[in-house]
């Protein structure tokens, strides 16, 4: 507002409803050639696969797509492949949420290094992540664990590649975090424990939730980190997205579109969920504010 | 000189400019006064370019030039929040529209170096917006709109950003800039003290209409309705008037007050108050009252009055208006 | 929180050890087994003609795919933060859809649109080799590299708004004037550090690739589908090793790029 004093503006009386944002001339915005082209070029390299893909899918009707997916065997793929991206989403919370607090409110020497160290598995490709991990845990490891083609070995594998998530979501809000609040519940003599669980806990909640969703979801597809560890065994380590390759090499494609769509299904439904719960826990923020 | 002549202009349901029309003399220095949403800024941005009227024309130095890009009206403009090219140091913001234009380097350079020198930024060529202050990048932005010699200047709630003594400082450099370039200049703001201090003439705007237009002097004195006074100017509502709280006199004895209020055409009459608070602010005195209406309103006083006075919390005073809108004061009267 | 010098030291000594045997050890393990050898076996197992095409293959696709990448995210960008047409929504989504698929649903999903019999399965026929071919790899990186320079370019678009473009226009730029001069350069570290994310993916990526590449050795394999076919086919673990290990230098030029890039940009 002004800084004149000697005033007896009366803005409530004043202030009419604020003017909507107004719309700047053509120049400044998207022509819509532009937006034209770029829905071109999202629907020629998305859309387009995709929905050759889905109607591939349902090419031997609904039964028949009903049939491919509960087929037993791709059925237990898909068991196997949600339980374990379960199993890692909640690795990933906790330990991802614990090294987030360590980079944040600890100090020791290395910590950059420790914190760059972090994005590696996103710059690293999947590939060489299983290569990397069967070095020490394959059938020459020098530590003589065995994790090649199980259970564990994949949960391994899927943790590498998923580090980065919860970390990297939890990190800034821990940052932004105003300790007072801390400070005031210490004050009012409650434990370190109490504190974190009941007011640290709940502001970095939706961070976590939305780390934990990312990393399940891409958990879920993976595929280039298990190809090696996993062992490809049907009903045990066969993870969805290797029995789909296995039924393209075995030409049976309406196999394969159906299960890739039901593992599409399970991704956006946790993506959706996620960006719903999201949306609430922001909207109870600004209430709040 | 600018014409506007039945201006319209709607987001959706509301209504930013409904039908104006105004006139801007050349080499005047004119404010667009209003609260935020009376349609000041489409105004500007519509004589700009920046925005497209649903109808009206505008025509700028006898050219019609309401359909016409921004690019080619032959304005500056500067923006409330400067609007700094970032990756540009400030020769090269300074120098921007030159460039476009394909002047030769020399001239853009002595031309930049002379406007910085205007402007008071000489020894900064080579720095970034991000190292100057708030008041230096406005500055910058204003040399920046004058290197390309506009027809006029439009601007843009230009002080709004900056701090109280800046903006003081920046605005009584912008009226001795103006007397110097006379170049025809348009002003923004929301802050009547701003318009009052630097401009030739205000149009004072509200809900997309223009209230009043004239020159500083002419709206204080002869506001032409209720919300132009209220909005240039402190006002006090004493009897169901609006008046000045320097034109409210205080009396101690109902007897002078109603025989001097009877010298006075169109008065709301004399107000018994009882006295809440004086607060003494350097040469003025701001008396806190609250008449039997309940009704709470200020009178301000000179600070020998106020002694004369001798005025204590709860004591009774009677309040009358010496000056107004409807208020006529056939002779003048001592205040006390 | 006060935290004890017990807790403190507790917490950090799980976070570590987690981090140390998850990534740290078997990094440094693969290394030294690559290494261990000495560099002269090292070089010879990355200089083989089998890895050199397969690194010309991966830089021939990121060198097709980054411009792309460059050209339509920039201008899904601009639309999305100027553009005010129906969909926008929608096209939101889109952009983030290759993010939630799988690489193997890409590559099937390709395999039934450009493969023999699918709908655009003509194109084959017309001697355009989508499928088992170098256009299959690079609309297969197009597809999972999409979001990363439009995600990048985006906010930043945001946050500088329109005063900028809108003064140009008032100094008298044009619309092409004002994007080189005063939109590209102040988009140009968020543009950075998207190429950096689509070059490191598109050399990375695996699943995707190997599903519509018909991975030759010398011919038609990248980088990361040599090191799966010399472990896998050749039963070279050494050789998949040295290879691993040359993507591995390469994602930490990619890191260090993207350390020194956040900085950049948040001055």
């Amino acid at each position: 507002m002004t800084a004149t004093t000697a005033t007896a503006r009366r803005d409530d009386t004043m202030v009419s409803s604020l003017p909507p944002r107004p719309t700047p001339q053509r120049q400044f915005s998207a022509r819509p050639l532009g937006v034209g082209l770029v829905g071109l070029w999202l629907s020629v390299i998305v859309l387009l696969p995709l929905a050759a893909l889905t109607v591939t899918s349902f090419g031997d009707g609904v039964s028949g797509f009903w049939d491919a997916v509960t087929a037993p065997v791709a059925l237990a793929s898909l068991a196997v492949t949600v339980g374990l991206a379960a199993v890692v989403a909640l690795l990933n919370a906790a330990m991802g949420t614990l090294i987030a607090w360590v980079l944040v409110r600890d100090d020791f020497p290395g910590k950059r290094v420790v914190n760059a160290l972090i994005d590696l598995p996103f710059a690293l490709p999947t590939i060489v992540a299983s290569i990397v991990l069967l070095s020490l845990y394959g059938p020459n490891s020098p530590v003589h664990v065995h994790l090649n083609a199980t259970r564990p070995g994949l949960v391994v594998a899927l943790a590498f590649v998923t580090l980065p998530f919860v970390v990297r979501s939890v990190q800034p809000v821990l940052i932004e975090v105003d300790r007072e609040v801390e400070e005031a519940s210490a004050s009012l003599g409650a434990s370190n424990w109490t504190t974190f669980r009941r007011v640290v806990l709940p502001t970095l909640a939706p961070a976590i939730i939305s780390g934990t969703g990312l990393a399940f979801a891409r958990a879920i597809g993976e595929y280039g980190s298990v190809v090696l560890i996993g062992g490809n065994i049907p009903r045990r380590t066969q993870v969805a997205s290797q029995y789909i390759q296995q039924q393209i090499e075995i030409d049976r494609p309406v196999n394969a579109a159906a299960v890739s769509v039901a593992l599409l299904v399970i991704a956006f439904l946790t993506l959706f969920v996620l960006r719903v719960a999201a949306g609430r826990s922001r909207r109870r923020e600004e209430e709040s504010s | 000189m600018i014409s506007v002549t039945g201006a319209r202009k709607s987001y959706g349901n509301f209504a930013a400019l409904d039908d104006v029309t105004l006139d801007i003399p050349a080499g005047t220095l004119t404010a667009l006064l209003g609260p935020s949403g009376s349609g000041k800024s489409t105004l500007l941005r519509s004589i700009a370019g920046l925005e497209r009227l649903d109808a009206g024309s505008i025509v700028i130095g006898g050219q019609d030039v309401t359909q016409v890009a921004p690019q080619k009206r032959g304005i500056g403009f500067v923006f409330q929040h400067y609007a700094a090219f970032k990756h540009m140091t400030v020769r090269d913001n300074v120098g921007f529209g030159l460039s476009i234009r394909k002047r030769p380097k020399a001239e853009i350079a002595r031309k930049v170096d002379d406007l910085l020198e205007i402007v008071g930024l000489d020894g900064f060529q080579h720095r970034y917006p991000a190292q100057l202050s708030g008041g230096q990048r406005q500055r910058m932005a204003l040399a920046r709109a004058l290197a390309v010699d506009p027809e006029v200047l439009l601007l843009d709630e230009p002080f709004g950003a900056l701090d109280a003594k800046v903006r003081a400082d920046l605005r009584q450099w912008l009226r001795r800039l103006h007397d110097e370039v006379h170049v025809t200049t348009v002003l923004v703001t929301h802050d009547q003290e701003e318009a009052l201090d630097v401009a030739d003439r205000i149009a004072v705007l509200n809900k997309g209409r223009i209230e009043q237009v004239g020159d500083p002097v002419a709206l204080y004195d002869r506001p032409a309705n209720d919300f132009v006074m209220s909005f240039l100017g402190s006002v006090a509502r004493l009897g169901g008037q609006l008046v000045r709280p320097h034109d409210i006199a205080l009396h101690r004895s109902r007897e002078r007050a109603q025989s001097l209020d009877a010298r006075v055409g169109g008065s709301p009459g004399v107000i018994e108050a009882v006295v809440e608070r004086v607060v003494r602010l350097g040469f003025e005195v701001r008396v806190d009252l609250r008449a039997d209406s309940g009704e709470r309103f200020a009178a301000q006083v000179t600070r020998a009055e106020a002694d004369a006075l001798d005025l204590r919390v709860g004591e009774t005073v009677y309040a009358r208006a010496t000056q107004g809108p409807d208020v006529t004061e056939t002779e003048p009267a001592l205040a006390i | 929180m006060k935290t004890s010098t017990a807790t403190r030291l507790g917490l950090r000594t799980v976070a570590l050890g987690y981090l140390v045997v998850l990534l740290a050890v078997p990094i440094v393990l693969i290394l030294w087994r690559t290494l261990g050898e000495g560099v002269g076996a090292f070089l010879e197992s990355v200089r083989t003609p089998a890895a050199i095409s397969a690194l010309n293959l991966s830089l021939l696709i990121v060198a097709i795919v980054v411009p792309l990448n460059v050209v339509f995210g920039v201008a899904t960008a601009l639309a999305l933060v100027r553009g005010r047409f129906r969909g926008r929504g929608l096209v939101q989504a889109v952009v983030d859809l290759p993010f939630a698929v799988s690489p193997i649903v890409v590559g099937v999903s390709l395999i039934l649109l450009w493969g023999a019999g699918g709908w655009l399965g003509g194109v084959e026929k017309l001697g355009f080799k989508v499928i088992f071919g170098l256009p299959g790899m690079v609309i297969a990186t197009l597809f999972v590299t999409l979001p990363f320079v439009v995600r990048e370019v985006e906010p930043v678009l945001h946050e500088i708004g329109t005063d900028q473009e809108q003064a140009a226009a008032t100094l008298g730029a044009s619309s092409a004037q004002t994007f080189w001069r005063i939109t590209l350069p102040a988009i140009r570290w968020g543009l950075t550090y998207g190429v950096v994310l689509t070059v490191a993916r598109a050399l990375g990526e695996f699943g995707a690739v190997i599903m519509v590449s018909s991975g030759f050795p010398g011919v038609s394999q990248t980088l990361t589908l040599l090191v799966h076919s010399r472990y896998i086919d050749d039963h070279n673990t050494y050789g998949a090793y040295a290879a691993a290990t040359l993507l591995m230098g390469l994602a930490v030029v990619t890191l260090l790029l993207m350390t020194l890039l956040d900085r950049k940009r948040s001055t």
